[in-house]
C-alpha cells in the first residue's frame, strides 16, 4: 500500500530556556517548590516574629510586606530583607540545591497512580497554605477569597475564553448562588431574625453544606438558562448585552426582596466555610473544569469559537455545546458565590455589581484566555495585588488597570494563554536527560 | 436506491436565483464532479446539501430520507462530510484535536463523563485517538499530529481538513475545490490521496473543481453548472467536448 508522506520540517524541540532565573531553576520539580515553600512557612512560624522584631518591623509582614512598605517607606529595606530571609532564600536554596533529592522523590511518585501522587502534592500545598495563613486571621480571609476568585475566574474563562463569547453575568450567577446557599444554611442551621430558629440541628451543617452549595450552583445554572436560550440563537454581541442586563436584573431583584433583607443584605450564615472546605471545593472546581475542557466534548467549545460553521459541519451541535458550557460555568460561579457568602458570613446585593464584574474580567484577561494556569495566575495575582495595594486607596484602581493595559499590549491574550493544564507533566521530575530530549 | 437524490432544487437569495431546478443522483461509491465558472453556484449546491442554506424549493433525499430542513450537524451525523473551499480550520487546535473532534456525534460518555473523567471516557478517548491517528496516516500527516494548524504548510492544512472530514465516517464526501491554491506537485499528491481514500474507505465523493485536470482524473460523471443551471452532464470526455461547456466555461477554443 502506497502512502503519500510528508516530512516534518519544523522542529519545536531544543528551545533554550530564556533568562537566568529560568535556567537556574530549570531542574526544580513541583515537589521542590512545594518543599521550599513548606520550609519557608515553617521558618516563619518558628522565627518570623523574632526576625521581624530584630529588623525593626512592627509585626510579621502579613502580605509580603506591601502594607508596611506603603505605609512607612522607611521600613522598605527591612521588609524586603524579611521577605528574602524567610521566603526568598529557603525557596531558592531548596529549589536549586535539593533538586537531586526532590527529583528522585518525584520520579518515585511518578510511578504510583497519578491520583495518589496528585493527592500527596495537594496535601503538601494545603499544609503550606494552612501554616502560612495560621499567622493571622487576615491571611485566612485573604486566602479564602483568593481561592473563591480562582473558581470564579476559571468558570468565567470557560465562557469568555474557551467558548469565546463575552458574558457579563457572572456576578449575577454568583449572587444567585450566594443567596440560595445562604437562605438554605440560615434557614436550616442558624438562629436568625428572618427565619427563626434552625430547622435542623446545626451539627448537621458541615455535612449538608456541600448539598447547599450544589443547590446554589444549580439555581445559578437555571438563571443561566434564561440568558442562554435567547442569546445563543445567533452569534454576536447579543450575549454581552443580555448577560449584562441579567446581572442588573438579579441585583435589583434581590435589592427589592425584603425576605432576604433587601439592600441591607443577609447576615448570620453559620461558620461553614473553613479553609479546608474552600480548598477542597477549589480543587474540585479546577479538576472538573480541566476535565471538561480537555475532553473532546469540551474541545468542541474551541471549535465553535474558532469557526462555528466548520464545527457544525463536523457533527458538533453548536447550540447544545454552548448552552451546556454556559450552564456549567454558571454552576461553578454559583458554588463560588455560596462559598463567598459563607467566608464573609454576610452578603448584600451591592457586592454583585459592575465593579465585581470588572474585577473578574480583569482576572480572566490578565491571566490568559483558554488556560487553567492563566486563570489561577490571574485570580491570585489580581486578588493579592488588590489586597496588598489597599493602603493606596483610590490609586489601587489606577495601578491595576494600568497593569492590565500593559499585559494587553505585550501579551494580548493574557499572561499564560492557550496552554493545557496537565497534572502529570506538572508533577514530573526534571532530570538532565529531559532537557536534552 | 441512490445514495443522494436531489429533485428540482432551487435556491434564491432575495431576488437572485443562485441555483435553479438542480437535479442530482449519486450512487454509493461513485465519484462525481461539478464544474463551472466562478459564481456559477457550485458552493451554494454544497451549502444546500449540508444544510447551511435551506432550499427555496425542491427536495433532497439522503439514503431515502428527506434531509432539507435539517440542521448542518444533523446532516453531518447522517454521513455527509465536507471540506471547505477556503479551509475552515480551528486556529487554536492541534491537528490531532481537529480529527478527534469530528467524532463528536459518536461520543457516548456524555457530559458527566467529560466532567468527571470516568473510565468510560478514558477508553472512548483512547479509541477516538487511535482512529484519528489511522486517518492521519492515511493522508500522510501523522508527524504533524501535535502541532497547531496555523503553523503548517498549506498543503498539510488541506490534508488536515480532509482527514477531519473522513473522521465523521461519511458515506458521501463533498470536496469543495480540494486543490485550490496548490502547486502542481501538491496537486498530484492530493489527487493520489483522494484516490487512495476512495479505494480504502469506498464512500461516494462529490467534488467541485476549477481545474479540469483533477476532474478528468477522478470522476466518472461530471456536471457543468453555469448561472445555477446544469447545462451538461456526462463522462469527463463528453463534458470536455461538449460545445456548450466549451463555450460557457472554457471559452470559444479548446484549451487542451
Amino acid at each position: 500500500m502506497q502512502r503519500v508522506k510528508m516530512e516534518n520540517t519544523t522542529s519545536y524541540g531544543n528551545r533554550a530556556p530564556k533568562g537566568l532565573l529560568r535556567e537556574w531553576f530549570a531542574r526544580t520539580p513541583m515537589l521542590g517548590w512545594l518543599l521550599g515553600f513548606l520550609t519557608a512557612v515553617v521558618l516563619e512560624n518558628l522565627v518570623g516574629a523574632e526576625i521581624a522584631w530584630r529588623l525593626g518591623l512592627p509585626k510579621v509582614p502579613v502580605l509580603f510586606g506591601f502594607v508596611i512598605m506603603l505605609k512607612k517607606p522607611v521600613l522598605i529595606p527591612s521588609a524586603v530583607l524579611y521577605e528574602i530571609l524567610i521566603y526568598g532564600l529557603p525557596v531558592a536554596l531548596i529549589g536549586r540545591f535539593a533538586s537531586a533529592v526532590t527529583n528522585s522523590i518525584a520520579a518515585l511518585l511518578a510511578k504510583i497512580p497519578l491520583t495518589l501522587s496528585a493527592a500527596l502534592h495537594l496535601g503538601l500545598l494545603y499544609a503550606i497554605l494552612h501554616l502560612w495563613s495560621g499567622i493571622s486571621d487576615y491571611r485566612v480571609i485573604v486566602l479564602k477569597l483568593t481561592l473563591v476568585a480562582v473558581m470564579l475566574t476559571l468558570s468565567l474563562n470557560v465562557i469568555n475564553g474557551y467558548m469565546g463569547e463575552f458574558s457579563c453575568s457572572h456576578p449575577g450567577f454568583m449572587a444567585l448562588g450566594a443567596y440560595s446557599t445562604s437562605i438554605l444554611t440560615v434557614l436550616f442551621f442558624a438562629k436568625d431574625k428572618l427565619f427563626g430558629p434552625p430547622l435542623l440541628p446545626p451539627a448537621l451543617g458541615p455535612f449538608l453544606f456541600p448539598l447547599a452549595l450544589v443547590v446554589g450552583g444549580l439555581v445559578a445554572s437555571i438563571g443561566a438558562l434564561a440568558v442562554a436560550i435567547p442569546s445563543f440563537r445567533t452569534r454576536g454581541d447579543y450575549l454581552a448585552i443580555i448577560s449584562l442586563a441579567f446581572m442588573f436584573i438579579v441585583k435589583s431583584f434581590i435589592e427589592n426582596l425584603e425576605v432576604v433583607g433587601g439592600p441591607r443584605g443577609l447576615r448570620g450564615q453559620p461558620d461553614l466555610a473553613a479553609l479546608p472546605t474552600v480548598f477542597l471545593w477549589t480543587v474540585a472546581c479546577i479538576w472538573m473544569i480541566n476535565n471538561f475542557v480537555r475532553s473532546t466534548l469540551g474541545k468542541a467549545l474551541n471549535a465553535v469559537r474558532d469557526n462555528e460553521m466548520a464545527a457544525s459541519a463536523m457533527t458538533v451541535d453548536t447550540r447544545r455545546t454552548k448552552i451546556a458550557a454556559f450552564l456549567f460555568g454558571a454552576f461553578w460561579a454559583g458554588v463560588a458565590g455560596g462559598l463567598f457568602a459563607h467566608v464573609l458570613r454576610y452578603v448584600n446585593p451591592g457586592t454583585f455589581g459592575i465593579q465585581r464584574l470588572a474585577e473578574l474580567l480583569a482576572m480572566v484577561y490578565f491571566g490568559g484566555l483558554n488556560s487553567v494556569h492563566g486563570s489561577i495566575v490571574g485570580a491570585v495575582t489580581i486578588s493579592l495585588l488588590g489586597e496588598a495595594l489597599r493602603p493606596l486607596e483610590i490609586f489601587k484602581w489606577i495601578i491595576i488597570p494600568l497593569l492590565l493595559i500593559l499585559v494587553m499590549i505585550f501579551r494580548p491574550t493574557g499572561l499564560i494563554a492557550f496552554r493545557e493544564f496537565d497534572m502529570e507533566s506538572l508533577l514530573r521530575p526534571k532530570f538532565k536527560e529531559d532537557d536534552k530530549g | 436506491m441512490a445514495l443522494l437524490q436531489i429533485e428540482k432544487m432551487t435556491h434564491e437569495f432575495g431576488g437572485l436565483r443562485a441555483v435553479h431546478d438542480y437535479e442530482l443522483e449519486i450512487q454509493p461509491g461513485q465519484i462525481r464532479g461539478l464544474i463551472g465558472p466562478n459564481g456559477a453556484g457550485k458552493t451554494t449546491v454544497f451549502n444546500l446539501i449540508t444544510g447551511v442554506y435551506k432550499p427555496t424549493r425542491g427536495a433532497i433525499f439522503f439514503q431515502g430520507k428527506r434531509i432539507n430542513g435539517l440542521k448542518p450537524h444533523q446532516i453531518a451525523s447522517m454521513g455527509i462530510a465536507r471540506t471547505f473551499q477556503n479551509m475552515l480550520l480551528w486556529r487554536h487546535m492541534t491537528v490531532l484535536d481537529h480529527v478527534k473532534l469530528a467524532r463528536y456525534s459518536r461520543i457516548g460518555y456524555g457530559l458527566i463523563g467529560a466532567f468527571l473523567d470516568t473510565s468510560r471516557r478514558r477508553i472512548e478517548e483512547a479509541q477516538i485517538e487511535q482512529k484519528a491517528y489511522t486517518l492521519l496516516e492515511l493522508v500522510g500527516i501523522e508527524s504533524f499530529a501535535d502541532q497547531l494548524v496555523v503553523n503548517l504548510p498549506y498543503g498539510v492544512q488541506r490534508r488536515v481538513e480532509l482527514a477531519r472530514a473522513l473522521a465523521t465516517e461519511p458515506k458521501l464526501l463533498l470536496l469543495d475545490e480540494p486543490t485550490a491554491g496548490m502547486t502542481p506537485e501538491e496537486l498530484v499528491e492530493m489527487v493520489e490521496i483522494i484516490r487512495q481514500v476512495h479505494r480504502e474507505l469506498g464512500m461516494a465523493i462529490f467534488v467541485i473543481e476549477h481545474r479540469l485536470r483533477v476532474i478528468m482524473e477522478l470522476c466518472e460523471v461530471v456536471q457543468a453548472l453555469v448561472f445555477g443551471e446544469v447545462i451538461a452532464q456526462g463522462t469527463p470526455e463528453e463534458i470536455q467536448n461538449d460545445p456548450r461547456v466549451i463555450e460557457a466555461y472554457l471559452g470559444k477554443e479548446k484549451v487542451f
